[in-house]
């Protein structure tokens, strides 16, 4: 860990000009940050740290939907009584991801925020176009059992670690930044990014910018949803695979489809056709299977992960099953509904 | 004499350490007080073979703070010979040196330390330490190391070639039921929770106290003694508490080294400890091939066995285990062929981890006696049953004990395995497949030679000592309980010394041998005791003993009383203050004498066990859970059952984590273990583990070791791993024959009907 | 992300003042930024009973409580906790009257090395504190970001168990399989 100066500001505007000097960057829960700082892999030379800018508020929004400050926890997140009974598909992907601990010092917009487990990325000595663009990427022919499937790139195949983000991404959350060009507004499939061949940027914040909310619209899934994780041990340990699904049922019919992945890219991974073939669809095995079909079209594994193909395929339609079924994935039980 | 039913042998009272382990208070490795400390931090290097071309300290240096920089350019003199640096259990080979030179043996080689006022200071500057190489070639791929597979002129003490009987071959192949596999284990490392550590309190007086994570602090005094040329009157090890180890901590790792070199360097003490990374960047359980060959008659008699493995060490020491005998040693068959060699790949020496060999060996034989119980469609167990050996197979030589049929049939008693239903898939519950496998394990019952002290104060308080190590197993509560038997004293009134290498000679802990060996020096120092109390008691004016032996006497609540009329008795105090004594103090050392070593020769001495797994898969996701397991354990007497149930427990869950998660995976282009953390490689938490029952059969052995102690540290990983895979064949029908069995290796990956 | 720029080496010395609240005794504290909670509390207050076992959030043994919620203590700056209030494993007993979670793991064998335990002690404390009423298998799940490798993990659940039981906050089984 480098040495760094601190600052601790009460404002959001105080916290904006704090964060502007070279290597600048802004500290919350720091599950991620320090671990990275341990690594050297980040070496801000300031942290400005915004756990005191009272951005950590659960609130209503008029019209039904609820802002989620980008300081609160996890914890708080998953444990509030709204979010459990109107957004149950979040409270659960928060859940199934990390271990109480971190959860109960993560943030909204830190997790949002936090980086690939690529052990390529993690590891000083190897290549990493993320981490030290231009040197290559290591796991590409290296030892890539956790990595991307789709959307990746000849610079980088690193996924996007989050749970929550799966879930949000379901939920057409929108981003709420605030930054030296003022405040704005980032729909959730236009946050995180594709590597590309720019694989050291993994959102679409600009520099100096600061997540101080994510807004969930007012859309009641509670009935249909499922958050089905698959992973290399039971808990306290990332995806390979993970599928959040939410649909709107009208009889046995399905009226309206959301599927995202985890654990297969750069970012929760959404198919707009997919989501279209399911609509005005019965669930059938055979509608589930289509939709997982277009879900994985162009899926590409990279020796290790290919596994990763067919076990993302069976899990869609799992988990389309469990939804329909109005059955969801328990997070304590690990019997798969 | 009387044994004390509530505290003594056999009783299962509290850990006698857990206070202090509850409450924060016991301190480890890295956790004594020491003023002016000196904090070392460890630059790991970046590639797998070649040389150092060059070190940049300049930028590091620069860092306020930063005290100096040990480098193989820097370094203080050391030993040259090889055999200065050879501890007490390291394998053939030239033993790896830290900063000896410029040459890299292993990616993560230790290549500089940087000593500094403050752990950050170090940990910032450690991280500006730049090194440029000149690489090699290089293999860290075993598959290929294939091609280099030999064995070795110079072997293992501990290593026992496997003797062949009849003629395996053609057995082999005139065998009406034939079976044949392959298995691979991927490399495991330890992974204790505590991380290799050392603190070095520089006395003033050129001596030197360390605090090392070791399991034998004798063994690390007398390395250090070799490798600094230093008098190991001046160098006291301690490890009163050790944050577990599974072996790791068998030989002295590298921190140690590198810590007593920075402190004689700078005359101050110095503290080192690894990152969880650099616990990669050591021992660990040997990759492993092994094919298993069995010819059976259709009745399921067992009448060839051909059992061959290799398994991994480095370029520079030749590591090897007993891998294949364990099959040849536990079953009846006329024909057996064992064949074993290993194969060098360009990482660090693998190194013994909980039941080196018999781990690997005997897990992957058993699973492929589950493959020819099922090729000659018997049940698994009554397989096992029909080929059952009263004795030692390969050797030819009786068990002093073998309990293992009680075990097998308590154990399935238990498990309820008489319901399984034989068929593969034919067992489900909702949408999961339910399979139920069995394993047998087997262990060495070892016997090391070991010395304790006892000092009984007038005030009716006893100490034990010897310089064993307790790393979680449970050392310092068998002492207290072989010294309560003895004495008859509350547990209250017993402190157990261990941990120091200036106390009586112990082996190291390792190898399930600690418990038998221990316990019995101390109950000899104990009796000591005794014998001295009754002279005195002779001497005294009533003599209210008589010139009764031990044997006519008991020792209860600090009284010695005749057996024969117990109100016939004295109080130990009153006696010693009749002597005059304040204090008896003796030293006795157990030793297994002539007739033991007779013995052994004439008899095998092992542990053995047999295991039950549930397990539920869906089958269309891969998803696997270990819902219950049984393990019914022979291993003669039990000192303390609730202690020795938690060994078991834990070798459980290795097992577990051998059969399902354990996997450290090397990047062969960069001869590195990528996956170096606790987030990527995984062990199990606490939602992979079910239900476990333990049960510990009968199994009286007046002749295994002086107090008919067998040991419990290892068995209870053996076999585990196969009763896991075999329950997952049984569930699904699929053999996986290399663990870790993930879900990648699972699920239903047929094309979509 | 951008190479970070030096700052000068005096910036590395600029401890700052913070005032921690731990095991209930007030301690002002002169901290460089770059300390973490946990090597506070093992290098510099000789509270050794947390333990480092990953120093990354992987394994839970560091685990302390700030203001009664359990966190890992090596992944926070302890300047970030200004003001906060630490319990620790040293901080649990009421003088020689162990808590109730001790005694349990005692009773119940739930350690062996005994490394892990004053992380899965504060962890649980902090499961107690959620007051989430769990069953076993929640409990299995809301202890498994504290690993242990002797393998107490039945153990250590019968521990918590028998104290949630002691505490009538425990849920059967049944009642957890009818939700």
């Amino acid at each position: 860990m480098n040495p760094f100066s601190f600052t601790r500001p009460t404002t959001v505007p105080d916290a904006l000009r704090a964060v502007v000097r070279p290597g600048g960057r802004f500290l919350a829960g720091g599950t991620n940050l320090i671990d990275l700082m341990k690594e050297n892999v980040e070496r801000p030379s300031a942290l400005v740290d915004i756990n005191r800018l009272g951005l950590d508020a659960i609130e209503d929004l008029p019209g039904g939907g609820l802002r989620l400050g980008a300081l609160a926890t996890n914890a708080d997140t998953a444990r509030d009584a709204r979010v459990a009974k109107r957004y149950p598909l979040l409270a659960s992907a928060i859940l199934a991801g990390a271990s109480p601990q971190l959860r109960n010092a993560a943030t909204n917009g830190g997790n949002l925020n936090q980086r690939t487990r690529c052990y390529y990325f993690y590891d000083n000595t190897t290549a990493c176009n993320k981490r030290n663009p231009g040197t290559g990427c290591g796991a590409i022919g290296g030892v890539n059992r956790i990595h991307a499937i789709l959307g990746a790139s000849a610079s980088c195949i690193a996924t996007h670690p989050s749970d929550m983000c799966v879930a949000l991404a379901v939920l057409n959350a929108t981003i709420r930044v605030t930054g030296p060009q003022g405040e704005r507004e980032i729909p959730f499939g236009e946050y995180h990014r594709l590597p590309g061949d720019t694989p050291q940027r993994d959102n679409t914040l600009h520099p100096g910018e600061l997540v101080t909310a994510i807004d969930l619209p007012a859309e009641d899934f509670s009935a249909h949803h499922t958050y089905l994780k698959l992973r290399d041990r039971l808990s306290y340990a990332f995806a390979l695979v993970s599928v959040a699904v939410a649909l709107r049922m009208e009889g046995d019919r399905i009226a309206e489809a959301r599927i995202a992945l985890g654990g297969v890219a750069h970012k929760p991974w959404r198919v707009p056709d997919a989501e279209q073939a399911l609509a005005g669809q019965p669930a059938s095995a055979e509608s589930f299977a289509r939709a997982a079909d277009l879900l994985l079209r162009g899926a590409q594994g990279q020796g290790h992960n290919d596994f990763k193909i067919g076990l993302a395929h069976r899990a869609i339609r799992r988990a389309l099953r469990q939804a329909a079924a109005g059955t969801p994935q328990s997070q304590t039980d690990k019997r798969v509904a | 004499m009387n044994v004390m039913q509530n505290v003594g042998i056999g009783s299962a009272i509290n850990r006698v350490d857990g206070l202090q382990k509850v409450t924060g208070q016991a301190r480890y490795a890295a956790e004594h007080p020491v003023p002016g400390l000196v904090y070392g931090v460890i630059v790991s290097g970046a590639v797998p073979k070649g040389r150092i071309l060059a070190l940049d300290e300049a930028e590091a240096r620069a860092v306020p703070g930063v005290i100096e920089i040990l480098t193989h350019k820097n370094r203080p003199h050391i030993a040259w010979f090889d055999h200065s640096h050879k501890d007490m259990v390291a394998p053939p080979g030239s033993p790896f040196k830290a900063l000896y030179d410029d040459r890299i043996h292993f990616s993560g080689q230790p290549i500089a330390l940087v000593l500094a006022e403050s752990f950050e200071v170090a940990r910032h500057a450690a991280s500006l330490v730049r090194a440029s190489y000149e690489v090699e070639p290089h293999n860290t791929d075993f598959h290929k190391a294939q091609a280099e597979r030999f064995m070795p002129s110079k072997k293992r003490d501990s290593f026992q070639p496997p003797k062949n009987r009849g003629d395996a071959g053609a057995a082999y192949e005139a065998a009406p039921v034939k079976v044949s596999a392959d298995f691979h284990l991927a490399t495991e490392h330890h992974n204790p929770m505590e991380m290799h550590a050392s603190t070095v309190i520089w006395e003033g007086d050129g001596g030197i106290t360390v605090f090392d994570k070791t399991q034998g602090p004798q063994n690390v005094r007398d390395y250090l003694a070799g490798v600094f040329n230093m008098s190991a009157k001046n160098i006291r090890v301690m490890n009163p508490y050790v944050g577990g180890a599974f072996g790791s901590g068998l030989r002295p790792q590298y921190q140690v080294y590198l810590a007593v070199m920075a402190a004689r360097m700078l005359r101050r003490s110095v503290r080192v400890v690894m990152t969880r990374q650099q616990m990669f960047t050591h021992g660990h359980r040997p990759e492993a091939l092994q094919s298993v060959q069995l010819g059976a008659e259709r009745d399921g008699r067992l009448t060839a066995i051909r059992n061959s493995a290799t398994t991994s060490t480095s370029r520079y020491e030749n590591n090897m285990e007993n891998v294949v005998n364990w099959g040849m040693m536990n079953y009846a068959c006329e024909n057996a062929a064992g064949e074993y060699a290993i194969a060098p790949v360009d990482t660090a020496t693998s190194s013994d981890m909980r039941a080196p060999g018999a781990a690997t060996g005997m897990t992957f034989f058993e699973m492929a006696v589950d493959e020819m119980a099922h090729a000659a469609g018997i049940d698994p167990l009554e397989f096992r049953i029909r080929n059952y050996s009263e004795i030692d197979q390969m050797n030819g030589t009786p068990f002093t004990s073998k309990a293992l049929r009680e075990a097998y049939a308590e154990g399935a008693a238990a498990f309820g395995w008489s319901r399984r239903s034989q068929a593969p898939r034919s067992m489900k519950e909702g949408r999961e497949l339910v399979g139920w496998g069995v394993a047998t394990g087997m262990w060495d019952a070892m016997f090391s030679k070991t010395s304790a002290s006892a000092r009984l104060t007038a005030n009716g308080h006893l100490e034990v000592a010897s310089a064993a190590s307790d790393i979680g197993t449970g050392t310092y509560t068998v002492m207290a309980q072989a010294a309560a038997d003895t004495l008859g004293l509350p547990v209250e009134q017993i402190t157990v010394r261990l941990g120091d290498s200036t106390l009586p000679t112990a082996p190291v802990e390792g190898g399930s041998w600690m418990a038998a060996s221990v316990g019995a020096a101390v109950q000899l120092a104990c009796r000591s005791v005794a014998e001295k109390l009754l002279k005195a008691a002779e001497k005294m004016e009533n003599s209210p003993l008589g010139s009764a032996s031990l044997d006519e006497v008991r020792f209860a609540g600090g009284r010695i009383s005749l057996r024969d009329d117990p109100a016939r008795g004295v109080a130990i105090a009153e006696i010693m203050r009749a002597a005059g004594m304040d204090a008896i103090e003796v030293q006795e050392t157990a030793s297994g004498g002539i007739s033991g070593m007779i013995s052994q020769m004439r008899k095998s001495r092992n542990t053995h066990s047999a295991i039950f797994a549930e397990v539920r898969v869906d089958e269309e996701l891969g998803v696997i859970r270990v819902t219950r397991i049984v393990n019914a354990v022979a291993a003669g007497r039990i000192i303390n059952p609730k202690t020795a149930r938690s060994q078991i427990l834990g070798g459980v869950v290795m097992g577990i984590g051998m059969a399902m998660h354990e996997e450290s995976m090397a990047d062969h282009r960069y001869g590195r273990f990528m996956n170096h953390n606790y987030a990527e490689y995984h062990v199990p938490v606490n939602a992979d583990i079910g239900d476990i029952q333990v049960i510990f059969v009968d199994e009286p052995d007046p002749e295994v070791t002086p107090l008919g102690v067998k040991g419990v540290g290892e068995i209870g990983i053996v076999g585990t791993a196969a009763a896991v895979a075999n329950a997952i064949f049984h569930a699904t029908g699929k053999r996986v024959r290399s663990l870790p069995i993930t879900i990648d290796k699972v699920f239903d990956a047929n094309p979509l009907p | 992300m951008p190479e970070a720029v030096p700052p000068a080496p005096a910036a590395i010395l600029a401890a700052m003042p913070i005032t921690l609240t731990i095991n209930g005794r007030e301690r002002r504290l002169s901290v460089e930024p770059w300390v973490t909670l946990l090597d506070l509390l093992r290098e510099r207050e000789d509270l050794t009973g947390t333990k480092k076992g990953c120093d990354h959030g992987q394994c839970g043994a560091c685990t302390v409580l700030v203001d009664g919620r359990r966190i890992n203590s090596c992944l926070k700056l302890a300047v970030s906790l200004d003001g906060a209030s630490i319990t620790t494993i040293e901080g649990l007993a009421d003088g020689s009257r162990l808590d109730p979670l001790q005694q349990a793991f005692m009773d119940h064998d739930a350690f062996q090395c005994g490394y892990c335990t004053p992380g899965q002690i504060c962890s649980a404390k902090g499961l107690l504190n959620e007051n989430q009423a769990p069953t076993r298998q929640e409990v299995q799940e809301l202890m498994s970001g504290n690993l242990c490798r002797c393998g107490a993990y039945t153990n250590i659940v019968d521990a918590i168990m028998e104290v949630l039981e002691a505490r009538g906050e425990a849920r059967a089984a049944s009642a957890e399989a009818a939700r």
